[in-house]
């Protein structure tokens, strides 16, 4: 035992480098794993108080722009709303109850930390459950589809970003309704891979690709971006095809946080398929 | 020695704040990402026992994990820097400039010895660290791309920094 003691204490140099670096090792499975530990996400509030700090004073240096993309947004909003009111005043319905009440519900935040050249990138927003913000929910800016809200505190949320190996989105091609699931490939910030579309359908440069809707987590029909190339792999039956992203990550500035007001229930009705 | 202390408790918050405030949203290209706060290891005395260059080496990775949500991937690339520390100084430096307890910066090393040191602490840190944060070899070369490109501009501003502030 004592030489043990004296093996250990010679080499403490050795023996402490090595049980830091298990500590790590530890902290980047458990990682890998999901099972994060609170305290060591940006949600926390001084890690988010820091970053919000350093994003009000850059906030200043981006004003010009951000109010042209909400002139932008509010045009073309406005333009949606004149269509649907002409459509209303043509076909006028009168439904007074609340069954048609929207599934979806938007709260807008602030991007106050977001990354894009790592393997594993992730968003920090400056809203969290103080504002509603749950865990699952998905993030949209005015362009597509952004990420998905994992972690929340009383005022800060982060999630992954859409440029993150691990956050796969159901997806489809607007054109012919095929899905398929959308994942990042690792390489460049503004492409995506679009997989399990079968090779006997026909798809072409430039088509749309949309969220499917079937996650619960999205609407339906979110843009995501167009197909920028495709090829069919030897021995396999679906296509390789990327995405060229429409949400600029580079430059997030303000998202919107998307609720699905009806998204217990309909897990609730899921679970019953499983459990039969 | 109190007021290093202070200088080095005041190095190694700045480093991070300029890590993970400016650094960090360099992202140029999607490639680059240089990672300079390493400059805090690079820079402790020898004097300073091994122990507690492991000890803040952890410390100092652990706070840039925390700020960009990567628990792990970076203390464990600033140990390994810790402990291989050693070792390189007795590569790069004569023995009479280690035992007098000197900082090993440009001024004490001279510019050849501190462009090796930073090279060869540069590239193990990136190479560990990059390789750490995708988990895989797999898309090795594209990994290896990124550690080459961000590599060259974390030298190029380290040895700026040792310029600006040995400038006369």
């Amino acid at each position: 035992m004592r030489s043990l003691f004296r093996f250990l204490l010679r080499n403490y140099f050795l023996m402490m480098f090595l049980a830091l670096e298990a500590i790590s090792f530890v902290l980047i499975v458990s990682f890998n794993n999901y099972q994060r530990v609170a305290f060591f996400n940006s949600s926390n509030n001084f890690a988010g108080a820091v970053y919000e700090k350093f994003s009000s004073i850059d906030d200043y240096f981006s004003l010009s722009r951000t109010n042209a993309r909400l002139a932008a947004d509010n045009a073309s909003l406005r333009k949606q709303l004149q269509y649907r009111m002409s459509l209303q005043e043509q076909y006028p319905v009168n439904r007074p109850d609340t069954v048609d009440a929207p599934a979806y519900i938007f709260t807008s935040a602030k991007v106050i930390s977001n990354s894009v050249n790592k393997q594993l990138n992730y968003i920090t927003l400056n809203k969290g459950s103080r504002h509603g913000i749950k865990p699952d929910m998905g993030i949209i800016d005015a362009n597509g589809i952004v990420g998905v809200i994992t972690d929340v505190s009383p005022n800060y949320s982060t999630g992954l970003s859409m440029l993150n190996r691990r956050l796969s989105v159901p997806a489809k091609i607007t054109k012919n309704n095929y899905f398929g699931s959308l994942v990042w490939d690792g390489e460049h910030y503004n492409t995506a891979d679009l997989r399990e579309i079968p090779f006997h359908i026909i798809v072409n440069v430039g088509d749309t690709v949309v969220t499917s809707g079937y996650s619960n987590v999205f609407p339906e029909g979110i843009m995501i971006g167009t197909i920028k190339k495709f090829d069919v792999e030897s021995g396999t039956n679906f296509y390789n095809i990327k995405v060229a992203l429409s949400t600029n990550f580079k430059t997030l500035k303000y998202v919107e946080v998307v609720q699905n007001t009806k998204r217990t229930e309909l897990k609730t009705l899921e679970k019953n398929n499983i459990s039969e | 020695m109190i007021k290093d202390i202070g200088k080095y408790a005041v190095m190694f918050v700045g480093l991070i704040l300029l890590q993970v405030l400016i650094l960090n949203n360099i992202q140029f290209s999607g490639f680059v990402n240089p990672y300079v706060y390493i400059l805090f290891i690079m820079l402790l005395p020898f004097t300073v026992p091994g122990y507690a260059v492991l000890g803040l080496a952890f410390l100092l990775g652990l706070s840039i994990d925390i700020f960009s949500n990567t628990p792990g991937v970076h203390s464990s690339a600033t140990v390994l820097l810790g402990f291989i520390r050693p070792g390189i100084a007795n590569l790069i430096s004569s023995r009479e400039i280690i035992e007098k307890g000197n900082t090993p910066n440009m001024k004490q090393l001279g510019f050849a010895s501190f462009l090796k040191y930073t090279i060869i602490v540069v590239l193990i840190h990136h190479f560990f660290l990059f390789f750490a944060e995708a988990f895989s070899f797999a898309g090795f070369f594209h990994t290896l791309l990124r550690i080459i490109l961000s590599s060259i501009f974390s030298i190029v501003i380290i040895l700026a920094s040792q310029f600006i502030i040995f400038k006369n």
